[in-house]
């Protein structure tokens, strides 16, 4: 039996109330704006580099509690790492909530950690994920805006 | 948190409803999610199925399947018998003039698909005009804008108020010479209000515009009578009226119907093929290319037999005293606003809580077996009216209780204790 307390954890529930790294960057380096088109969630991603390395970040938008807690934790977890690191982190976190027997180091990925219980429930995987497609297709090169369908 | 026994004395008819009796008919509802007894409030998403139009189903294809309108054997008799009676009980449901008013769709979309393709197509110009609502499913909004981009027809809104009503002085002045389409859903699947279908077809008719009404909404929820409404084309879904998914009905007024070109071609719309020439069927077998979902008219005549037999006055006079019972519990809750506040209004509950995302709100219901639906409900239009990304939707069948309400509103209370 799930337990909504892991889902809405305290950390989640405080991201969400005071989502860290909230704003627009000015101007920014690289934009990118990502929506799930099922729910409505929009958030826009703010990127500044250093060479490959991450020197600021911020998001601004709307979402549910899932989705603004994990761009507000995305953002804290990745500022200051090498495009790279961040791409590790990310591949992590979608093993984490997607893979069939994740067996990832919960140590390894710190607060995020916190956001495990959204595996068991499928529907709502997608809110965690958009602003890490997002950050991936920013990364990446993409500039059209990125949708989860 | 409300006290559920102040209001249930309130509302001493709720019990003359013989709701426990009914909801025996529905094998789903006694089922447990998430170790709860399933509290099912998505119903104007699609309505669960009695064991009769379940059976329905079963029956055709444990005994008589075959295909229709072209065996001589018996199971293919016995399969067309049961296929063109159901469309005998829809015309009756809906009180339309004869058996070739009844057309059967895949569902509503299809049927204003049909509308607009086919009537719209041959018939609209360039500057000619459709008129709409803010109020509109996707369905009812996509199909005329692509019927304006094939020729040049321009899109026109009626806007809504606060309540969520439409503003009928604007559709007056909305009216006018260029006006060739006016359609306007029955009852809002996102606001739960019930629309003047009457009225607005009269207005339409005096600038000789035709009127379709999308009535996914209202077939569960109302008497149909076509002939009362005098609208020209009216279009419901099966799933939503206890039947199978993937069926539904185009009704259209005769003269119109036979003035129209086939939608689609194929086998059964025809009366003779020659590469020269093709002689198209009659009404309503013109409309009906293709072997049909034969098991779902069959299922949805089982549904209508069994709406009929509780009775849908009896069903919508009950319905109203849950919207009502759930309303004054809804509106004690802090933070909770209602999305939706029309004077005529089916039972369908849209709110936002203070503080608290609808998806968020869902998934904490959903763990005590409580379903709404969240989201913009194929209604973006309505959601930028009223500012807001989304609502939660609880939306409600005759076989829901007074005590679900309460269930529904003690969750809303577990959810805004999480957040606060």
């Amino acid at each position: 039996m799930f337990d909504l307390k892991d889902l809405y954890q305290e950390v989640i529930v405080d991201h969400n109330r005071s989502p860290r790294n909230f704003g627009e960057l000015d101007p920014p380096r690289k934009a990118l704006e990502g929506f799930n088109p099922l729910c409505g969630d929009r958030l826009t991603l703010y990127l500044n580099l250093d060479g490959e390395q991450i020197s600021d970040i911020k998001f601004s938008g709307s979402g549910c509690a899932i989705s603004i807690a994990s761009a507000s934790l995305m953002t804290d977890g990745v500022k200051g790492k090498s495009l790279q690191e961040a791409e590790t982190v990310f591949a992590d976190f979608h093993e984490l909530l997607t893979g069939a027997d994740a067996e990832i180091d919960l140590t390894r990925m710190g607060k995020l950690a916190v956001l495990a219980g959204v595996r068991d429930y499928p529907s709502r995987v997608k809110c965690a994920t958009l602003c890490w497609h997002t950050l991936h297709a920013l990364m990446t090169g993409y500039d059209a805006p990125v949708s989860t369908e | 948190m409300i006290s559920p026994q102040v209001i249930a004395e309130d509302i001493g008819t709720v019990a003359d409803f013989p709701v426990a009796t009914y909801r025996q008919d529905f094998p789903i509802l006694g089922q447990t999610v998430r170790g709860n007894p399933l509290v099912y409030l998505d119903n104007a998403a699609t309505a669960q199925k009695p064991h009769q139009v379940i059976e329905a189903l079963d029956e055709y294809y444990r005994t008589y399947n075959s295909n229709i309108h072209r065996g001589v054997h018996t199971l293919s008799e016995v399969a067309t018998d049961a296929y063109e009676n159901a469309r005998r009980k829809i015309q009756h449901f809906i009180n339309a003039e004869t058996l070739k008013e009844i057309i059967f769709v895949r569902g509503t979309t299809e049927a204003i698909n049909l509308v607009a393709q086919s009537y719209g197509r041959s018939k609209l110009r360039a500057g000619d005009e459709i008129i709409v609502s803010v109020m509109e499913h996707h369905s009812n909004i996509v199909p005329w804008q692509l019927l304006c981009e094939q020729t040049g027809a321009v899109l026109k809104v009626i806007p809504i108020n606060d309540a969520g009503e439409l503003v009928m002085d604007e559709y007056k002045n909305l009216l006018g010479d260029k006006t060739r389409i006016v359609a306007i859903s029955h009852i809002s699947n996102a606001l739960g209000t019930i629309n003047p279908i009457a009225e607005i077809t009269a207005l339409a008719h005096e600038v000789n515009a035709v009127v379709i009404i999308d009535g996914a909404q209202a077939a569960p929820h109302t008497r149909l009578d076509v002939a009362a409404l005098d609208c020209d084309f009216y279009a419901f879904s099966g799933h939503k009226l206890f039947g199978p998914t993937g069926i539904g009905v185009l009704y259209g007024k005769q003269a119109l119907l036979e003035d129209m070109p086939p939608y689609h071609g194929g086998g059964d719309m025809i009366k003779m093929v020659t590469f020269e020439k093709t002689l198209y069927n009659d009404l309503p077998y013109k409309f009906e290319a293709g072997t049909p979902y034969i098991a779902g008219v069959i299922g949805l005549g089982a549904a209508v037999d069994y709406l009929t037999d509780v009775g849908v006055d009896s069903i919508r006079d009950y319905e109203h005293e849950l919207l009502q019972y759930a309303t004054r519990a809804a509106s004690t809750v802090p933070g909770l606003r209602l999305i939706g506040t029309a004077a005529e209004k089916a039972s369908i509950l849209s709110f936002v809580v203070d503080g608290i995302h609808p998806h968020d709100l869902g998934t904490i219901l959903d763990h005590d077996g409580i379903a709404i639906r969240t989201g913009h409900h194929c209604a973006m239009p309505v959601m930028e009216r009223y500012g807001i990304p989304a609502t939660a939707r609880a939306s409600f069948a005759f076989y829901n209780t007074t005590e679900e309400v309460d269930k529904l509103i003690a969750g809303i209370d577990k959810a805004i204790n999480i957040f606060k």
